[in-house]
């Protein structure tokens, strides 16, 4: 899609808004989304808020909240420290001092009738990239990656919701207050498809720093996106339109790809374009002109007078830039260049910082085989959660699964929701009983030929998930090690190639079937149920059938 | 006996109420009854919760008989202006926008006071959101001068100031964004300080301009003002422009009386539209700190003269957003002709809110749209850091206090400036500057002035000194000093 068909090129801008994640609002000490859980940890330490969905309307307000007569807005350190984070994460700067301006506007859902905003030259982070990935050729094969540069994030407040019902409309302050931080990307990305993996970057790397979910059908991010179009070859920028509405990530590459195809309807037609803002109907699948430029509303902007400056001293950056995690596609590539892991596994392991992390503790327990305990983890273990969601999905009660799967702690009374339940389990929470090190000794085990990886997958990690044990005692309790022993293999190698069953595939392999000694292994490993060492059965297998 | 305690100090009652010569319920019920006697023809009261105030006396005297007072001021009466919140008690700003409003919270400067244990009562009429110089924008009553109920008694904390005049109470709490504690104070002839702008928390405080907002003292003598600062100073966590300087001895610098060594006398304070008799009363003023071997230096804060513009640029800027939340959708008044939610706000707003209100939002609406920015508020900011430099220097040079008139006439007639607005506007000149530098800046009587007309009645005329910033203990001192000297301070107008 970074081609249009015609000779036009796509300019695109986007608005991003995310909530921070923080326990208060942004300048009221009410509560916000999330409750603390860890009240000693840093609000993006993992654990240390819980998201709450529901409360009752105009609940999680203040004086200061509700805009009543005296109440004066406090600036939350926590936003502050989440944004500077921010700019840090983006490889941004965070300026000197940083001001706040009030955007004067009148609307119901606005308490104070104004919002504590920035100015984008003021704003609490400057400039920074985020790096981004488009689609590859396959799923399997790594696509083309870009930087896209930040003009700058502003830290502002959000407003509360209206709803609207046949007697009136009501309006709950619930959300208004919440911190929200407005990135602006230059007008960098050029294709639907590299706004939708701007966004997955984004989110990726938000949620990684504990900065923020980003979950769009929470409304934890939201986007607005500027469009424009010019010749190809131009590198003028043309008038653009803003689009808004945009709720999902399907709604912002499909509306930019409606804009696009309409600039380009009515320029072809001769018309030009006007400075407008547009809203998306995902529903019809088109955008509907908001109000044009002569309609937009003047904020009358000025400093606040309620707050100061606000500046982080360079020491508090320093601690700020030790909390952030690796990039995600720093860390992707560092698995590829320290571990020589191909994109099919790294491109699953960094995505879930909880089984990146898990992966890189399970390596330096066994630090001969990265390659074997990637796989291990995105192919079975991974394996095992998914179809663990499946069942849930498909009605199965979390304490149903217990017995299967071990975690039944989490049960509560088994009421839940099956969708929530599918959702709460993820990979902490699946593998919680057990360690890094379960997963290094259980790849160690085969390494030293003492498991194969059938039984491993099959006999050992759905035990070790279940009960905690280790490798080894589950090895130990099923009577499960590998055989080597020539002499036993050997018997049973014969007793199978006797049977009159055999002789078709024997001739067949000797005639140069490579795959014909596979319906000659699989008995052989089936009457040692399983124990035989497959290498040791490959070898002998040809030795035998060569001197038939 | 009763009227006796409604004309003695805060000090005094403080000292009557520790040596169990009176209680705090007595203390007030002699003001309650003296409001109900005289409050008819002052209108200083908007309404008062008589229960709650004496079940606050109550509560003090019980503490008093238990041996655990909360402070000295613990059962010493305090009225507030209609613009601080006290939970469970209408905050109506004077306004029919907000007639209906009962705040849920406390400001924190009555947290403070509850604290201390004083006991807070009554709400005093006001200009409405505090915009005005006579008091007579108030949607609900015309508040008089005790000294001569024909006139105003200054404004916006005209009930403050009348109520501590007229003996209805020994202090009360009102708002200063350009003069609107010490105007009031200088003409009812009592003593209102405006502290330096972060010393009181504004938290609670109903936001008019907020940069030059804050909340002070009105009391009958200097050393009642710093009683009262002390207790409401001081840095807050709900208000993030207070400042974490450390709350001082201010009464203990009251009694101390240490005269400044050199007061400024700036000449454009002194030049034409000043009233000779406030002009001779305030020049005799500097003549006593001159004979006490105080240096008087003739100074000059050039910048002054943009004062005016700049200060109603900045605050009816500031004033047009921070009133926008009175827009009837949540707790104000919701007119009843509105049918949409943008007829709630343009109705309710153009029902309730009195026409200064309309014309201050208005003006700062203006001022601060798109492409008048840089040539209004822009440059008024520029024209206040002018101000707040010429101040500096001349603090810089050695000034302790700067000496001058608080208001060019004494008390005007009521309605007679109503007509001419820009007069009125005009009548703020002395007293604006200390609010966009910031400073502390207070009034006290240095005279009297015989009102025309030969009703033979006297109108108080009101000194100003203005301090450095976070100057208050020597401000309060230099003030105290020529207190001491003169009989003007203390009084209690004859009502009659």
């Amino acid at each position: 899609m970074s081609a249009s068909p015609s000779g036009y090129e796509t300019v695109i801008g986007l608005e991003v808004h995310v909530q921070l994640k923080t326990a208060s609002k942004v300048f009221a000490p009410a509560p916000s989304a999330f409750v603390k859980a860890d009240p000693a940890a840093p609000a993006w330490a993992p654990g240390a808020l819980e998201f709450r969905a529901d409360a009752a309307p105009n609940t999680r307000v203040d004086p200061v909240v509700l805009g009543l007569p005296g109440a004066l807005p406090v600036l939350n350190v926590a936003a502050v420290e989440q944004s500077a984070r921010f700019a840090l994460l983006t490889e941004g700067r965070v300026p000197d001092a940083s001001n706040w301006v009030r955007k004067n506007y009148f609307y119901p859902d606005s308490p104070k009738n104004y919002q504590i905003s920035q100015f984008p030259h003021d704003a609490i982070a400057l400039g920074g990239r985020v790096e981004i990935e488009l689609p590859g050729p396959s799923r399997n094969i790594m696509g083309e990656h870009k930087y896209i540069a930040l003009d700058h994030a502003h830290l502002e407040e959000d407003v509360g919701k209206l709803t609207h019902t046949s007697s009136g409309s009501l309006v709950d302050y619930n959300r208004a207050g919440t911190p929200l931080l407005e990135i602006v990307t230059a007008p960098d990305l050029r294709s639907a498809d590299e706004a939708v993996a701007f966004l997955n970057a984004l989110r990726m790397m938000l949620s990684q720093a504990g900065i923020s979910d980003c979950d769009m059908e929470k409304g934890q991010m939201r986007c607005d996106v500027n469009v424009s179009i010019r010749p190809r070859g131009d590198t003028k920028l043309y008038t653009r339109t803003e689009m808004k509405n945009l709720n999902s990530v399907s709604s912002v590459k499909a509306g930019i790809e409606y804009e696009v195809a309409r600039q380009i309807r009515e320029v072809e037609a001769g018309r030009t374009i006007s400075q407008e803002t547009r809203g998306w109907n995902a529903d019809e699948g088109r955008n509907y002109l908001l109000r044009s430029k002569e309609n937009a509303e003047d904020y009358r902007y000025f400093p606040d007078p309620d707050l100061l400056p606000v500046r982080v001293a360079p020491e508090r950056l320093a601690e700020l830039e030790k909390s952030l995690p690796e990039r995600p596609f720093e860390r992707q590539r560092r698995y590829a260049e320290q571990w020589s892991l191909p994109y099919t596994v790294t491109s699953v392991l960094v995505p879930d910082p909880d089984l990146a992390s898990f992966f890189e503790a399970a390596v330096a327990a066994h630090p001969k085989n990265p390659l074997g305990i990637a796989n291990l983890l995105v192919n079975d273990l991974l394996g095992a959660l998914a179809a663990a969601k499946m069942q849930i999905a498909e009605g199965k009660r979390l304490n149903e699964l217990t017995s299967d799967f071990g975690f039944g702690d989490s049960t509560e009374n088994g009421k839940l929701k099956t969708e929530n339940e599918a959702s709460a389990l993820t990979f902490a929470s699946f593998t919680a009983r057990i360690t890094p090190k379960h997963i290094a000794e259980l790849v160690a085990l085969i390494d030293s030929g003492t498991l194969s990886k059938q039984q491993a997958k099959e006999a050992v990690l759905p035990d070790m998930l279940a009960t905690g044990q280790t490798a080894d005692a589950i090895v130990a309790a099923k009577g499960l090690a590998q055989s080597n022993d020539t002499g036993e293999i050997e018997a049973l190698i014969r007793e199978v190639l006797a049977l009159p069953t055999s002789a078709k595939p024997i001739a067949e392999f000797k005639a140069g079937n490579e795959k014909a000694l596979n319906s000659l292994k699989g008995p052989v490993m089936k009457a040692s149920k399983g124990k035989a060492n497959p290498v040791v059965v490959d070898e002998l297998v040809r030795k035998l059938i060569a001197i038939l | 006996m009763s009227a006796d305690l409604t004309t003695i100090s805060v000090a005094e009652a403080s000292r009557r109420l520790a040596a169990g010569e009176t209680s705090a319920v007595a203390l007030l019920r002699a003001h309650l009854d003296k409001i109900a006697s005289g409050d008819a023809s002052i209108r200083a009261f908007l309404a008062i919760d008589e229960a709650d105030a004496l079940a606050r006396a109550a509560a003090s005297d019980a503490r008093r008989a238990a041996g655990r007072p909360l402070s000295a001021l613990d059962g010493v009466p305090v009225a507030l202006k209609d613009n601080i919140a006290v939970r469970g008690q209408r905050l109506s700003c004077a306004s029919k926008i907000l007639e209906n409003f009962v705040s849920p919270y406390d400001a924190t400067v009555v947290a403070k006071l509850d604290a201390a244990g004083a006991v807070i009562f009554g709400r005093l009429n006001m200009d409405e959101f505090a915009m005005g110089s006579s008091c007579e924008n108030s949607a609900f009553a015309k508040t008089t001068n005790p000294w001569d109920t024909s006139r105003i008694p200054g404004g916006s904390s005209g009930g403050s100031a009348a109520s501590v005049a007229a003996g209805f109470t020994p202090a009360a709490l009102g708002s200063d964004t350009g003069g609107s504690i010490r105007q009031p104070a200088g003409h009812c002839g009592v003593v209102g300080l405006k502290p330096t702008y972060g010393r009181v928390s504004r938290y609670g405080l109903a936001a008019y301009a907020s940069s030059l907002d804050q909340i002070g003292p009105v009391a009958r003598t200097v050393e009642d003002c710093a009683l009262l600062l002390e207790v409401i100073s001081g840095r807050d966590a709900h208000d993030g422009t207070s400042l974490s300087n450390p709350v001082e001895a201010y009464a203990d610098a009251a009694r101390a009386k240490v005269l400044p060594k050199v007061v400024g006398l700036p000449a454009e304070y002194f030049a034409e539209g000043l009233d000779p008799a406030v002009r001779d009363a305030v020049l005799a003023a500097a003549d006593w700190y001159r004979a006490q071997g105080c240096e008087i230096r003739h100074i000059s804060l050039p910048t002054v003269a943009h004062a005016i513009p700049a200060y109603y640029i900045i605050a009816t800027a500031e004033a047009s957003s921070n009133l926008s939340r009175y827009d009837g959708i949540r707790y104000t008044r919701r007119s009843e002709r509105a049918t949409d939610a943008v007829d709630v706000f343009a109705k309710s707003r153009g029902e309730f809110f009195g026409p200064e209100v309309k014309k201050r939002v208005i003006l700062g609406s203006f001022t601060l749209s798109a492409g008048f920015y840089d040539a209004y508020y822009g440059r008024a900011q520029k024209v206040r850091t002018l101000i707040r430099e010429d101040f500096r220097k001349a603090f810089a040079d050695g000034v302790d206090v700067i000496l001058s008139p608080i208001a060019p006439t004494p008390a005007f007639k009521l309605g007679e400036k109503t007509s001419d607005p820009l007069s009125m506007y005009l009548s703020d000149l002395y007293t604006i500057s200390a609010n966009l530098a910031g400073l502390p800046a207070l009034s006290l009587p240095c005279g009297f002035a015989d009102a025309n007309g030969g009703s033979g009645k006297k109108l108080p005329i009101g000194l100003q000194l203005t301090g450095r910033p976070l100057g208050e203990a020597p401000l309060l001192a230099a003030a105290a000093a020529y207190e001491a000297a003169h009989p003007y301070a203390g009084q209690v107008a004859p009502l009659v």
